[in-house]
């Protein structure tokens, strides 16, 4: 599809993306609270680097592809979940409004 | 990796993008999960009814495209950057529901997987910015989509609108969960991040109008409110 084509277009150029602090961490160093910040319990592909690699703009690239990948496949997944669950009990309530004599 | 900001303050690591553990206090981080739990449930009530099933692969689509795009910082004003959040553009293309659910996704994926935000801020970033951040650009985007008869260019309005206000209001909701968890005071807090979103909050009504024009010229079907089929001139 077009849009995951886009969408693995964009973590190609992720590692270009302005490294400056975000909106929020920006606000948490002005302000002072950025050292509340907590240490994550585990690390996985922290930062967005994918580990064991050492060129930094292929640790990002690669941890954006594999990124688009989990999140494509998991929502994927959930909502056809959704989707079929739903069909079938809408069937099901289909079958009990019509009452016990029209079977197919 | 680090890089020493100019200003002199201590190195920085890439920027991770949501609210950190640390930064919210157990009792709000409690509250967020509750609430952002109980708006999945009923979405994913709503959705279960009435999920067509062309909006399947749209969302897995989406969600990657959300993912990525909030990958992408761009600079704002006086070393900052800002990234795309997506809950307006999802919102605009699969209703408010089934947007709710790829938007926790993408939070939630970004969290487990990439440390981009706490685990026990997780409900918290959920609510900002997949449950606030959605309605809040439903309510903007419907009223306006719905009366204004398909008109493109109030789609196109009511679009920026949408992405701009659900900037603002995820900001302003974290604010507040700042300062109720004693990370910084609201008056220090509030004005700082209102002030950071509402420029970033620009950039998301430019990035949110390209991507619907985009759609509304080649895949007009994909809008979840419909718009005619008109040249952007026409306003009869």
């Amino acid at each position: 599809m077009v849009g995951l084509a886009v969408a693995l277009l964009v973590a190609l150029f992720a590692p270009f993306a302005s490294t400056k602090p975000d909106g929020l961490e920006r606000v948490a160093e002005d302000k002072g609270f950025s050292e509340k910040a907590g240490e994550p319990p585990y690390k996985l592909i922290a930062d967005y680097a994918f580990p064991w690699v050492d060129n930094e703009d292929a640790a990002t690239i690669l941890s954006g592809i594999v990124g688009v990948g989990i999140v494509a496949g998991v929502t994927f997944t959930l909502a056809l979940g959704l989707q079929r669950l739903g069909s079938r009990s809408l069937a099901a309530e289909k079958r009990r409004d019509a009452g016990p004599r029209s079977s197919p | 990796m680090a890089y020493i900001n100019p200003v002199s303050l201590p190195a920085i690591e890439p920027p991770a993008m949501h609210i950190p553990d640390g930064f919210v206090s157990a009792p709000v981080a409690a509250i967020g999960y509750v609430v952002a739990g109980v708006a999945l449930a009923i979405a994913v009530r709503q959705t279960n009814r009435n999920l067509q099933e062309k909006l399947v692969p749209l969302m897995g689509v989406m969600a990657a495209f959300i993912f990525a795009a909030q990958m992408m910082n761009f600079p704002v004003a006086g070393g900052t950057s800002g990234h795309m959040l997506g809950a307006a553009l999802a919102t605009m293309l699969l209703g408010p529901w089934a947007a709710m659910i790829v938007m926790a996704c993408v939070v939630g994926v970004q969290a487990l997987v990439f440390q981009d935000g706490g685990l026990a801020a997780l409900g918290t970033n959920v609510f900002n910015m997949g449950v606030v951040a959605v309605l809040v650009s439903y309510v903007v985007y419907w009223p306006v989509a719905a009366f204004g008869n398909g008109r493109r260019l109030l789609h196109y309005g009511a679009g920026f609108a949408a992405a701009w206000v659900s900037v603002q209001v995820a900001a302003l909701c974290a604010s507040f969960e700042l300062a109720v968890s004693g990370t910084s005071p609201l008056q220090v807090a509030l004005p700082a991040m209102m002030g950071v979103h509402a420029v970033i909050g620009i950039g998301e009504g430019l990035i949110t109008v390209a991507a619907v024009a985009f759609i509304t010229a080649t895949r007009r079907d994909l809008l979840h409110l419909p718009v005619r089929k008109e040249l952007p001139l026409e306003t009869s």
